[in-house]
């Protein structure tokens, strides 16, 4: 028999709540923060906004003996400790970074996996830049021998850190959150753009279900909130100009045909996915439980300087594969899903490749499925994302309500995605998903706990 | 679903040696080397100044006409995207497949960094007399400098990208980046994928290169490379008590996994069995392994678990079941001692009669790539009945003291030949994967 999966604790850090509870409120009331850019003099890019994470510092989420540690984690992997904390916190779990006398279930660790998403992670460039000026060569230029530090080097190199590199590499997510609270079963890191998080999740619950761990750290985090991650999204044509705006969501306009572009985010997108048995046994709370998930890959992904000739189909059918794959997993067909949680970038490009994809799965029902979107709240947080999608959607299943949607415009026709307040509803099945940059595609199914 | 058996019915390689699958494989046999000086910049002044790199490597001559929709592609991509075309020959997938269920799973690096006209933005963003970043400096001559199609390609997801769009793969695709483990959890996560029903067919494995000054710069300020400058093609030296580092390689290995009875039904030549995967986490230090190297253990027994193997069994002539390891083995002294711990603690007294070589003393280390390229290896000592030498191991560090097969390539061909082989992989971080690969044996 299957083995079936929960989520039985949810660590969100975002730009709008730094946990399950506040996440939850902030988005409930329709809470939105995505404004002028804090962590750099953002002036010289197009895109001057982002939802920024505040009012949580890494130093109080890790034990005191891994304080010393944090000087060697890039932004992202600050997040993903941070997140993966407050999911272990929330969910009752008590590790060995658990402070002592803590009291909740004790994890065994070899049962323990931690499947993150994260993204490129980029060089902080002050700290390389800092670097890279000592080693001048004569034509004002970064000279590679006056980098070099063997014999006849003017050793610039030098000017780094020793662990510079470990600082930089995307499993660190992972790596990290499997050290601080003992996680020694199957360990993963997963990239795959904006679907990162949500492939993560579902691959956490395929190792859980085959009975390789029992409970998983599973989500994404990433934070693009520095020169070098702001330059390579606005490369990607997925940024909108900001001029004079302050306040983003009157910028991010899902399903909108005059949205001028998405803006970016940072978040800690975590939960705790635990066998479903073990949960009970234990007597925890479970948001949700999982019904099924689907990844699939775009025929021919378009975005600027890659491929120039775009896909015939104008939906995003590798995400139209990844949902059916997901219902039939579930076992359910399109009918049965009360809510969807979809990117709704406000890219008008990915937009209609993504209306289009759900219009292919559900038809004329569409428009009758509310819709739960995050980006005009918090940004696109990209790898972090489909994390805050998830306990989003499970948090629905658990209040049997729908949370208020910020919206500045007007989404097209046969769309339930505009402005509106919160509202109870009767939820059994919610829908996650999501296309990526790159094309692959990721969907699961929640489900209300205790049904089916 | 759990009964389903998945076989290799495709490989593929970009490496140091050359891509040419058995004429690479003659050349580990001979224990030829290619590590060299560096030529893709002027590494002359580094600590280390030698590299393994793939040499003449032209994409059209895998994909004609086609390579030019790959033209902006970085150059793992490009290595990948070659070894695909290979071994998707060789499996001899058609039209005839249906492509909603063939997957890809890839442990990719990320793109070559474009570096002069990003080293350009950091020289112009940097203030001088306040010592610190002026951002506005730098965003305005980075969006001057920097191509986008060179920084979108970065990303480590899209060597995926262009695999889908080239061969049409359209079922789940997945990057996974554990460092130097990647590729070997590719392939095994990919098994998983097919074991589990949620494909038939999977294109896994990996591509790095790390051979650009950042990337060589980053292992440099580590002291994890051999810094053996005046005998590069030596330098790589796993096992041998005066090993110094390991030597970086680049290219892409990728093998195509098919479920069994996919496989026969289409009548495809099936080389291998994907037989067993396991994968753990150290939960120990970013920087080091744990010192039992009990990480390592767990993956190999593992992978031998989900094999039905028993490591420390023998057969009816008093073999050990595994006939050949082929070991992470890169020649730091850390690795190579605690890899060799983990193989006593799993293989008991078994251990001293495994044969437990790295092929990275002759091609070096490619990174994320290297799991994949090691996996083929496999593949390859089954098929032929010979096991690869360790190159450049004149004396075994006792810390060590396994069979490392020193010397020369060993021949089983009249012993039984080789019928299942481990492969392993660790990353920095802890991360520990381990892949088993039988000979296909009927049913």
């Amino acid at each position: 028999m299957r083995r079936g999966v929960s989520i039985t604790g949810i660590g969100s850090v975002c730009s709008i709540g730094n946990n399950a509870g506040s996440f939850w409120d902030a988005i409930a009331q329709g809470a939105s923060s995505i404004g002028p850019i804090s962590a750099l003099d953002a002036s010289g890019f197009r895109s001057k906004l982002a939802g920024e994470v505040r009012g949580i510092d890494i130093r109080d989420c890790v034990p005191k003996s891994y304080r010393k540690a944090t000087k060697v984690m890039a932004r992202d992997t600050e997040l993903a400790v941070m997140s993966a904390q407050l999911a272990a916190d929330d969910a009752g779990l008590v590790t060995r970074g658990s402070p002592e006398g803590a009291s909740g279930f004790s994890i065994d660790p070899s049962r323990t996996g931690c499947q993150i998403g994260a993204g490129l992670i980029a060089a902080d460039t002050e700290e390389l830049a800092r670097a890279a000026v000592t080693a001048e060569g004569d034509d004002g230029l970064f000279d590679m021998k006056a980098w070099g530090s063997g014999a006849g080097g003017g050793g610039g190199m030098d000017n780094l850190p020793p662990l510079w590199l470990l600082k930089y590499l995307p499993n660190m997510l992972a790596c990290h959150v499997t050290i601080i609270h003992g996680c020694e079963g199957p360990s993963n890191t997963i990239m795959g753009g904006e679907a990162g998080a949500i492939l993560s999740i579902g691959e956490s619950t395929r190792v859980i279900e085959r009975g390789s761990a029992d409970i998983c750290f599973s989500g994404g985090a990433e934070s693009r909130i520095n020169p070098l991650g702001m330059l390579r999204w606005d490369y990607t044509g997925r940024l909108a100009p900001t001029h004079d705006e302050t306040d983003g969501s009157r910028i991010v306009l899902p399903f909108d045909p005059e949205a001028t572009g998405s803006l970016m985010g940072e978040s800690g997108g975590m939960v705790v996915l635990e066998e479903s048995v073990h949960a009970k046994d234990r007597g925890a709370r479970v948001y949700a439980s999982f019904a099924g998930f689907g990844a699939a890959q775009m025929g021919a992904p378009v975005f600027p300087g890659v491929f120039d000739e775009p896909d015939p189909e104008p939906i995003d059918g590798g995400l139209v594969r990844a949902i059916n794959w997901a219902l039939k997993d579930a076992g359910i067909d399109a009918g049965k899903i009360d809510a969807i949680v979809p990117m709704g970038l406000g890219v008008k490009q990915f937009d209609d490749l993504e209306a289009g994809a759900l219009r292919a799965v559900f038809g004329d029902q569409l428009g009758s499925v509310p819709m739960v979107t995050l980006c005009p709240n918090v940004g696109n947080t990209m790898a972090g994302h489909g994390g805050l999608m998830v306990a989003a959607g499970a948090m629905c299943l658990h209040h049997q309500k729908l949370p208020a949607r910020v919206h500045g415009g007007t989404p097209r026709a046969g769309l339930d995605a505009g402005k509106t307040e919160a509202r109870d509803a009767a939820l059994e099945y919610v829908l996650v998903c999501s296309g990526s940059l790159g094309g692959q595609a990721g969907a699961v199914v929640l489900k209300r706990a205790g049904i089916g | 679903m759990t009964d389903r058996r998945v076989v290799i019915t495709g490989v593929g390689w970009v490496t140091p040696l050359g891509d040419d699958i058995d004429a690479v494989w003659a050349r580990l046999l001979a224990g030829e080397t290619a590590v060299a000086p560096v030529t893709r910049f002027d590494a002359s002044t580094c600590i280390t100044t030698f590299a393994a790199e793939v040499k003449d490597f032209d994409l059209t001559r895998f994909l004609g006409d086609r390579a030019r929709m790959h033209d902006r592609a970085g150059l793992s991509t490009r290595f990948a995207l070659g070894a695909c075309k290979n071994a998707w020959d060789q499996a001899g997938l058609d039209g005839s497949v249906d492509l909603d269920r063939v997957g890809i799973y890839l442990g990719a690096g990320e793109g070559v960094l474009d570096y002069e006209p990003y080293m350009a933005a950091n020289f112009a963003g940097w203030d001088h007399e306040s010592r610190g970043l002026n951002a506005p400096a730098w965003a305005t001559k980075a969006y001057k400098g920097m191509r986008p199609e060179a920084e979108v390609e970065q990303e480590p997801q899209l060597t995926a990208t262009h695999l889908a769009v080239q061969f049409g793969a359209r079922g789940p695709a997945l990057c996974c980046m554990t460092a130097c483990a990647a590729s070997t959890q590719a392939i095994g996560e990919a098994s998983e994928i097919i074991r589990r029903g949620d494909a038939e067919v999977m294109i896994a494995g990996g591509a790095h290169s790390m051979i650009h000054p950042l990337g060589m710069t980053g292992f440099m300020r580590l002291t994890a490379m051999s810094t053996r400058n005046d005998d590069p093609a030596t330098a790589s030296r796993p096992f041998d008590v005066s090993r110094d580092g390991f030597v970086m390689g680049e290219g892409a290995g990728i093998v195509i996994l098919e479920e069994l009875e996919h496989a026969k039904a289409r009548g495809a030549t099936i080389l291998a069995e994907l037989a067993g995967f396991g994968s753990t986490a150290d939960a120990y230090r970013i920087t080091d392994i744990h010192p039992d190297g009990k990480g390592g253990a767990g993956a190999m027994k593992a992978a031998l678990d989900q094999a039905g193997i028993d490591p420390c069994g023998v057969d009816s002539d008093g073999r050990p079941l595994v006939h050949w390891i082929n070991a992470h083995g890169t020649g730091t002294q850390e690795n190579d001692k605690t890899e060799s711990a983990g193989v006593r603690a799993v293989f008991g007294e078994s251990a001293g009669r495994v044969p437990f070589s790295s092929i990275k003393s002759m091609m070096g280390h490619l990174i994320q790539a290297a799991g994949a390229v090691e996996m083929i290896t496999c593949v390859q000592a089954i098929r032929t009945g010979m096991i690869p030498m360790t190159a450049n191991l004149t004396e075994v560090d006792p810390l060590c003291g396994l069979d490392h097969v020193p010397g020369a390539a060993r021949d089983l061909r009249d012993k039984g030949g080789v019928g299942v082989c481990l492969s392993n992989s660790f990353g920095f971080g802890g991360q520990n994967n381990s892949v088993c690969v039988r000979r296909f044996e009927g049913g």
